[in-house]
């Protein structure tokens, strides 16, 4: 009798949260179905550059479905800027291959229909040597996704950290008590910013620290632009983290948001190959900071882009953060309507 | 107008489709210890709330001390002491208290002596370097008296300040209210339900239902409605439904 009233109580609560609900039932299919249109995106074709090829060559490479670009007078430079995944380059008796490979599972893809398309003849006659734009043969997944590990990590944990700490502050009354002092709103959420934000700042430094030197992460570029993206990431989630505080009644409501903010940011930050994705689903993407963050960093951390590479990507994450901090600002208002 | 400290014009508050405070007009003398009285859920919190400029009144008008609400001057002028403690407790009482005295913009050697003059009032001096997580009910209760009179403000506005306290302790509390009023000419606004407290106060205000019943001196109250005490004062003033 004591477990039904328990069932019974548990029954009355859930079946008034009505969120708690329509999470539990509902966000597993959304999630599903994002996951569905992401792995079924259709691979897309491979582009290969080739100079100086025969037509026989050709038709061969265009039977495994290669995209063929026919073009003299190629350089390593036009490859990285017109992003093809390979440029076919046939001198006398050779055959020179350089490999894009901004993801290692593309750039084996190339070398595997490659040497479906040559089987039979060609490659033991000729000579065949690879190079590669970005990274080498040795490049694994983990290397090309890992900026965007460290990214997301900044996110996940200062999204909680402050979500729940304003969250506190809220249910607790102590905000209201706050506002009843000639205290200004923007003068509360700088505080946040800035008080959150040096622990973010701190947390930034040791995670990319620890996975430059000590799991030896492929950097290229500058480790201080490494840090400056990741900041700006942290501040990010740090507003985006105080304002989704104010849409939740408590820490069970604030956790609803991991499956609703912070999963789906992980599907677009680039762990899954954006190329592939259909065009309604990129857009998604483009709305997601991670996004950003993630292109800023693999730019940085594998490509060795310089600031004014990734400038772009930096301006919105710093207008993701503005928009969130001013919306906080407003958001107070609730509280005292000065 | 400086002897009236709180003027209520015609306010009116409803939440969703209930109606919180019915259309209602109240003026509070300067220098004087009012007491909101009424059981709970009359609207004296949403009303002090109001008056803070905590919730805006859908209709009607709010002066404290000449400035319209809200104002944030007046937020200087207001010792403030919510119904429910609002404090930090991983932090301890001194943390607590010189975190409001920082907010108020008091000076350094300003707020070393406020703060060591409200600890002090509400015997919490050699408790101030404890956790306020480790506190008693009636601790926190202290705690939040002291953090509102930390500014010397000249209005207090104190929901149900003595909740939780144990008699010597809300003897010693009204005590210094009265002292406050008397000696330092502020004016106080407390809400309450005790109806011993009610006999302190200089003026009461019933309300219930979100409308004043009767408002005038205690011994008026009394006379007016012929009663001993003021159980029976409430209970013939709103009927016998309660």
């Amino acid at each position: 009798m004591r477990v039904v009233a328990l069932i019974t109580r548990i029954m009355q609560q859930m079946r008034r949260d009505k969120r708690t609900l329509a999470l539990l039932f509902i966000a597993p299919l959304v999630i599903l179905s994002l996951m569905y249109f992401i792995f079924n995106s259709d691979e897309s074709e491979l582009s290969l550059v080739v100079s100086n090829g025969n037509s026989q060559l050709i038709d061969k490479l265009q039977a495994v479905d290669f995209h063929v670009i026919e073009k003299e007078n190629f350089s390593k430079e036009d490859l990285m800027a017109n992003e093809y995944d390979g440029w076919l380059d046939i001198q006398q008796n050779q055959f020179e291959l350089t490999l894009l490979n901004d993801s290692p599972s593309t750039a084996k893809a190339v070398k595997m229909k490659l040497s479906q398309a040559m089987q039979p003849d060609n490659a033991t006659t000729m000579k065949f040597s690879t190079s590669y734009v970005y990274g080498d043969e040795n490049t694994a997944l983990f290397d090309t996704f890992s900026p965007m590990l460290i990214c997301f990590f900044v996110f996940f944990f200062v999204f909680l950290i402050s979500g729940i700490a304003l969250l506190k502050e809220r249910t607790s009354g102590t905000l209201e008590r706050l506002l009843a002092t000639p205290i200004k709103r923007y003068e509360i959420v700088a505080g946040y910013m800035i008080g959150y934000g040096l622990f973010a700042i701190i947390q930034t430094i040791i995670i990319v620290v620890f996975g430059i030197y000590v799991l030896d992460i492929v950097h290229v570029g500058s480790i201080w632009l490494v840090l400056l993206t990741n900041m700006l990431v942290a501040l990010v989630s740090l507003s985006l983290g105080a304002l989704l505080s104010s849409f939740a009644a408590s820490e069970f409501q604030m956790m609803q948001f991991i499956p609703l903010v912070i999963v789906p940011q992980a599907f677009f930050s680039g762990i899954f190959p954006l190329d592939n994705m259909v065009d309604w689903l990129q857009n998604i993407g483009r709305i997601m900071p991670m996004f950003y963050a993630a292109d800023a960093l693999n730019g940085v951390m594998y490509k060795g882009y310089t600031f004014s590479d990734i400038a772009t990507n930096l301006g919105i994450l710093a207008s993701f953060a503005l928009v969130f901090i001013t919306l906080n600002i407003i958001s107070l208002k609730k509280y005292r309507s000065l | 107008m400086e002897d009236i400290a709180i003027t209520l014009s015609a306010v009116e508050k409803r939440f969703k489709h209930k109606q919180v405070i019915a259309p209602l007009s109240l003026e509070v003398p300067t220098g004087q210890l009012i007491g909101l009285l009424g059981p709970s859920g009359c609207g004296k919190t949403t009303l002090i709330k109001m008056i803070m400029g905590m919730l805006k009144p859908d209709q009607g008008s709010i002066h404290v001390f000449n400035y319209t609400v809200p104002h944030k001057q007046l937020l200087m002028d207001i010792g403030y002491m919510a119904q429910s403690d609002a404090l930090y407790t991983d932090l301890t009482g001194a943390e607590n208290i010189n975190l409001f005295a920082k907010l108020y913009g008091l000076s350094k050697t300003e707020r070393i002596n406020r703060v060591q003059y409200a600890a002090n009032l509400v015997h919490l001096t050699g408790d101030l370097n404890e956790k306020v997580m480790n506190y008693s009910g009636g601790m926190k209760r202290r705690l939040s008296l002291a953090i509102a009179l930390i500014q010397n403000p000249k209005l207090l506005i104190l929901d149900e300040p003595t909740v939780g306290i144990d008699p010597v302790l809300k003897k010693e509390i009204w005590q210094e209210l009265i002292r406050l009023k008397d000696q330092e000419h502020k004016t106080i606004l407390v809400t309450t339900h005790a109806m011993d407290e009610a006999e302190r106060c200089d003026q009461l205000a019933m309300l219930r239902g979100g409308q004043i019943i009767a408002q005038g001196t205690p011994q008026e109250l009394k006379t007016c409605y012929g009663a001993k005490d003021f159980d029976e004062v409430f209970l013939k003033a709103g009927g016998d439904i309660i």
